[in-house]
């Protein structure tokens, strides 16, 4: 058999880190939004579910003005978090039935770029019409305009990190035969307590007539800090997962 | 190539194997054959780095590796037991979207020439969703084709495969062992390999 001088395979060096993070992160999220398009039925169901959670408190009390514009925020808030619950057991459940997942950690590029691309979608698809629906919402609770601004700046910081601090523990549960779904809420509910605490607070702040930025500063170091751990906690976490 | 030293695996409390030791070279095919239950596929996952074997050592080109390690990404295709498809997704995109995981560019062209050898230049456009299990593992031949890696780790290939598509397998394999390429692959059927080529390895 005659050699070939030159190798047939390109020797490949291993690559630095941050090298192919973009390339990664486009990959994920655009692949993502577009699974997401083709399966619309299911986004539907999740939306509808925060709708209909908001809309069954002001049912079930006593029609009193004060008393909804009280309630109004923690309501949206806490309605914010479960629908975020409800979605996150199906961030990797697929890819990790169809074997994606595992071709994700053997990619070259690297895994939490493509986890943040995957995290990314899932807040576009899942946290930012809970964000866009929030005014038509609150109007049930007769929040003041103001006020609704505030709500709405900040579900736009504090939804990211819900998906963020969510996907740590969608990727912990992957492996569980059965009731991944109830040990998920179980593990991140907690999680989510500051971001409720001080979402829902900052609307009261506001209202009272008082600045909120102590709040949103909180809720942003909140994302910031998601934003930098929650990545490599979850690519350290799907690895376990496929082992 | 790939060498592995004293190699030892537990799934839950059972000692799957322990002391496996084998070096594969360029050019070299391990098939490996056992009985179901016997540890090949974990194996298969030790050595692609998806798991951590129990104890013992994997070195590439001479050097430690660990599961996960970037070298072994780099260079090692792994096809297990799920086509790593999407149903909603046609083969196009779902072949497209393999062969970018693996970090390669592929023009429309190539894409399309590559799934016209594999026999599927007919179902371009379909879903996966409606592709058999034999067309779902056409796919992967044609990601073989398009991301080229030294090392190609295959968990049962022929499974579902038709006779031509065994034959087309067959023929990829043997290409690139001549190209100087190695092959690792688990199965319950012979393979028709070229003789100097392959090395038989059986689990109990």
């Amino acid at each position: 058999m005659v050699t070939d001088s030159s190798p047939a395979f390109p020797v490949k060096e291993a690559m630095a880190f941050g090298d192919g993070a973009f390339t990664a992160f486009a990959w994920a999220l655009r692949r993502d939004l577009r699974l997401a398009m083709r399966s619309r039925a299911e986004l539907g169901v999740q939306i509808l579910f925060y709708i209909i959670v908001v809309a069954l408190f002001p049912l079930s009390m006593a029609p009193d003005r004060e008393l909804l514009l009280l309630l109004g925020p923690g309501v949206l808030w806490v309605a914010a978090l479960l629908a975020s619950l409800l979605s996150l057991p199906r961030l990797f459940a697929s890819d990790y039935a169809d074997g994606t997942l595992e071709q994700m950690a053997l990619s070259p590029l690297p895994l939490p770029a493509l986890i943040l691309g995957k995290i990314s979608a899932h807040w576009l698809t899942t946290g930012l019409p809970v964000v866009l629906l929030a005014p038509l919402l609150s109007i049930q609770y007769s929040l003041e305009s103001e006020a609704v601004w505030v709500l709405m700046a900040g579900l736009l910081i504090g939804t990211p990190v819900l998906s963020l601090l969510g996907a740590i523990g969608a990727a912990l549960t992957l492996g569980l035969r059965s009731g991944g779904g109830s040990l998920l809420a179980l593990l991140i509910l907690p999680l989510y307590i500051p971001i409720l605490i001080f979402g829902a607070m900052a609307v009261d702040v506001a209202r009272s007539g008082a600045s909120a930025g102590a709040q949103f500063s909180l809720l942003a170091a909140g994302l910031l800090l998601a934003l930098a751990g929650a990545p490599f906690a979850t690519s350290a976490a799907v690895r376990i997962s496929l082992d | 190539m790939l060498e592995i030293q004293n190699l030892a695996a537990r799934r839950g409390y059972v000692t799957l194997f322990s002391q496996v030791s084998f070096k594969v070279e360029p050019g070299e095919a391990l098939v490996i054959t056992g009985a179901n239950g016997t540890g090949k596929t974990t194996l298969l996952r030790i050595l692609a780095g998806l798991s951590h074997p129990l104890s013992g050592k994997i070195l590439w080109q001479g050097k430690e590796v660990r599961a996960f390690d970037p070298v072994l990404r780099n260079n090692i295709t792994f096809i297990g037991h799920a086509a790593s498809l999407k149903d909603e997704l046609t083969a196009e995109e779902n072949l497209t979207l393999l062969v970018k995981l693996a970090g390669e560019e592929v023009t429309m062209d190539a894409l399309r020439e590559a799934l016209r050898e594999v026999a599927l230049g007919a179902r371009l456009t379909v879903p996966a969703r409606v592709l058999s299990q034999g067309q779902r593992r056409r796919i992967g031949l044609a990601r073989l084709k398009l991301a080229p890696r030294p090392l190609w780790i295959l968990d049962e290939p022929v499974t579902a495969l038709d006779p031509a598509g065994i034959a087309l397998l067959t023929g990829m394999m043997a290409a690139h062992l001549a190209k100087g390429g190695a092959v690792i692959a688990a199965t319950h059927q012979a393979l028709d390999l070229p003789k100097g080529a392959m090395r038989q390895m059986s689990f109990q």
